[in-house]
């Protein structure tokens, strides 16, 4: 309790001193008294609970800054809920009340651009942040929520690079080894993991739970647009990753589950004989059930190596929504949680995410004293540091996210022999066509 | 003479009055959105994204899209044979418990007990029950691990990436929500039969089978129509149990996709116009199919 106060003292010192240039941290009385977050999840709330300074907790859905009741409206993504509640109440953004105003909202790469390119999300520097003080995060992450003007309408605390995340105990059975530069060796490229595939399979391991698992691997490294004006492509990329899943599937050396099924958790405890997962930081710390007694992350068994390509997945974005009462708060949201190389290190520290700032990250990269319980105590930061710096996600689209959900159950079908390419293909086609009508297919 | 017509028109007023809840509630959660759907069908009118489109006026352009590459046949399908499979086997069961448990005969005991058993599947929400079923045939859940166990598979059968297997799972789940249903409709409509028309054919020396055949079903016509008709129009509409038990997805290659999910679908962009389309379809098809088992059950009744 006195480490926090003492902490939360320092903080709001330096925070005075940066902010009695901008505006003055009184303004806040005048601005609105209630802040509306929308999200999806725990993530955030516990981010901002254990690392804003002045943040009490007061219930499950509620807390406080200063005189500021913070309310927390959390909708789970299933069956795109989160959209569809967000969607309605910024459509009455206009109309509804001051306290009944979003003031702030996440959103998620697959669909950012959906968000960032209407008038719906209010530029990052209106609200009162500088460029400057933006220097040290990752570009990648500013590009994902820029609009088409160049105006940049989110920003993120944490950046997503991509590892490959393996089962320590089948790399020692099976290589004799479970360090990360053997096992490095052993799915350098995408020939070697195939072998590499064949040889666990003898061994009794799946190379990886799903194919879906490496989707993201050959989405993100895309070469062009998977919409481009309006025309649905298959991308040389999508195309490699459907040829490689056959072959691997029709091998059985990988599975078809859906992601975040139970099918597909089964691999984080060790009878699921899963060798590896493809994933960035929040998969590590937030998704592989290191809380369960039993799991392979409870007792440290993963550990990361680069893997066959690097890739980024996910990443969650701070938006502030136009018409906030609370611009000054907003912004001070996103300026403690995004920019304050403290906060950002003590992020690091305490939930092994990896954050959005290049000094603090080659830093603790550098730090011998750091390492993920998860992991084993690996200190994987620097892989993770090397993967950010070459993350290019000019390739994105408004429609990635629906792009990717339809694409991998209408190869599902194809993967299980119960549809040819040409019938999953066309499925595709026209269920994505019926998510978004405006879409047709590029010859 | 005015006196008494005066009485006429002041019952007939009375009839009107009690009828008004009848027509109120009608019109206002029936005719008004049928009409409206209709009226919907024809025009452009969906949400992208943030950005709403239209509504515009386009005619028939709706209708073309839905019946253009045929797959709305094939979701037609799929929703018929799903609901034959599950209705033939219910409609046996119930005749079969609702004759042995109307049969005084018999003498069963705790009839109570067992009606009530029966109809408790139904009582359970129809997407917990597939969300059970879901988690039971999982390619890693309890069945498989049951039947690798006891030898009789050596790998774990993909029960939702087999066509029949699929189907076969809805069908039987629906058979289980709703033969208790119709079982204890039947009974009704068989305790409603004169019982000296039994014991005169006992007399007579007919037997239980003759008796079934003879007397429990032409009488039991009107009751069976009416569970034709409701439970196809429940069957042309399926949608809660293989939206859940395949996660929306009809898997395999939409074998087991029904119009209603189909349907539900296009809630994804708010498409009112392709929505209201698909429903008029649904409406048709059913006024259709009505009509024909309607005609085909009432031949007899001239005889």
């Amino acid at each position: 309790m006195k480490k926090k106060v003492i902490s939360g003292l320092l903080v709001a010192s330096m925070l005075a001193g940066m902010t009695i240039a901008a505006a003055p941290v009184m303004a806040e009385d005048a601005e609105g008294s209630v802040l509306n977050i929308y999200c999806w999840n725990e993530e955030f709330k516990s981010r901002l609970t254990d690392h804003y300074p002045g943040y009490e907790e007061v219930d499950a859905t509620t807390g406080k800054i200063g005189d500021v009741t913070v309310n927390w409206n959390i909708t789970p993504n299933q069956d795109n809920a989160y959209q569809n509640n967000l969607d309605e109440n910024l459509l009455k953004q206009a109309d509804a009340a001051a306290d009944d105003k979003i003031d702030l909202f996440l959103v998620e790469a697959d669909y950012a651009l959906k968000y960032v390119d209407t008038e719906f999300t209010a530029p990052v520097t209106d609200l009162g942040l500088t460029e400057d003080e933006l220097a040290d995060q990752y570009q990648y992450t500013k590009d994902i929520v820029t609009d088409g003007n160049g105006v940049l309408k989110g920003v993120s605390w944490q950046g997503c690079p991509g590892v490959l995340i393996y089962n320590r105990a089948a790399a020692t059975e099976v290589f004799g080894s479970d360090d990360p530069a053997t096992v490095q060796e052993k799915v350098k490229d995408w020939d070697t993991f195939k072998a590499t595939a064949a040889e666990l399979k003898e061994a009794g391991y799946q190379v990886a739970a799903s194919a879906n698992d490496m989707f993201r691997v050959f989405s993100d490294n895309s070469s062009s647009k998977l919409v481009e004006d309006g025309k649905i492509v298959v991308s040389p990329e999508i195309q490699q990753w459907i040829d490689l899943s056959k072959e691997l599937v029709d091998a059985g050396e990988v599975g078809t589950f859906d992601l975040w099924s139970d099918d597909w958790n089964k691999g984080f405890y060790p009878d699921g004989k899963v060798f590896a997962y493809f994933g960035p930081a929040w998969l590590i710390d937030f998704c592989m059930a290191a809380d369960t007694e039993g799991s392979i992350a409870h007792d440290g068994g993963w550990a990361a190596t680069e893997g066959p390509q690097g890739f980024s997945w996910g990443g969650t974005w701070i938006c502030g929504a136009a018409g906030t009462d609370n611009p000054t708060l907003v912004a001070d949201i996103m300026r403690q949680l995004t920019t304050n190389p403290e906060i950002m290190k003590d992020i690091v520290t305490a939930d092994n995410d990896f954050v959005n700032n290049k000094t603090v990250m080659e830093e603790m990269a550098a730090d011998e004293s750091y390492g993920d319980a998860v992991l084993g105590g690996q200190n994987a930061l620097a892989m993770f540091c090397a993967g950010a710096d070459k993350i290019d996600r000019s390739t994105m689209s408004s429609y990635d996210q629906g792009y990717t959900e339809e694409l991998q159950k209408a190869m599902k079908d194809y993967f299980e022999g119960n549809a040819t390419y040409e019938d999953a293909l066309q499925m595709f086609y026209d269920n994505l066509m019926v998510k978004y009508p405006e879409l047709t297919v590029a010859e | 003479m005015n006196n008494s017509k005066g009485k006429v028109v002041r019952y007939n007023k009375w009839g009107y009055i009690f009828l008004i809840p009848f027509i109120v509630v009608y019109v206002v959660f029936q005719l008004i959105p049928l009409v409206s759907t209709i009226y919907n069908s024809f025009f452009e009118n969906y949400r992208s994204g943030l950005t709403q489109v239209g509504p515009n006026f386009v005619g028939l352009a709706n209708y073309a899209a839905l019946f253009s590459g045929g797959k709305i046949w094939i979701y037609l399908k799929n929703t018929m044979i799903m609901w034959i499979m599950g209705f033939i086997p219910q409609i046996v069961i119930s005749l079969l418990l609702g004759a042995w448990f109307s049969d005084p005969s018999l003498r069963l005991k705790g009839q109570r007990f067992f009606k009530t058993v029966i109809y408790l599947p139904n009582l359970i929400m129809a997407s917990a029950f597939a969300m059970l079923f879901f988690t039971l045939f999982a390619d890693t859940g309890p069945i498989n691990s049951i039947l690798m166990n006891l030898g009789i598979l050596s790998s774990p059968f993909k029960f939702m990436s087999n066509v029949w297997s699929v189907r076969s799972l809805v069908a039987f789940m629906n058979l289980l929500m709703w033969f208790g249903n119709t079982t204890i409709l039947l009974m009704a409509g068989m305790m409603g039969i004169d019982t000296s028309l039994f014991e005169a054919a006992q007399v007579d020396g007919a037997t239980s089978t003759q008796i079934f055949w003879r007397i429990t079903l032409p009488l039991l016509r009107p009751i069976l129509l009416y569970v034709m008709i409701t439970s196809l129009i429940g069957g042309l509409q399926m949608f809660d149990v293989p939206q859940i038990l395949t996660n929306g997805t009809g898997q395999p290659a939409e074998t087991s996709m029904t119009l209603i999910m189909f349907l539900n679908k296009h809630l994804f962009s708010k498409n009112f116009g392709m929505g209201g389309a698909l429903s008029v379809f649904l409406f048709i098809v059913t006024g259709i199919l009505s009509l024909i088992v309607f005609r085909i059950n009432s031949v007899g009744n001239k005889d």
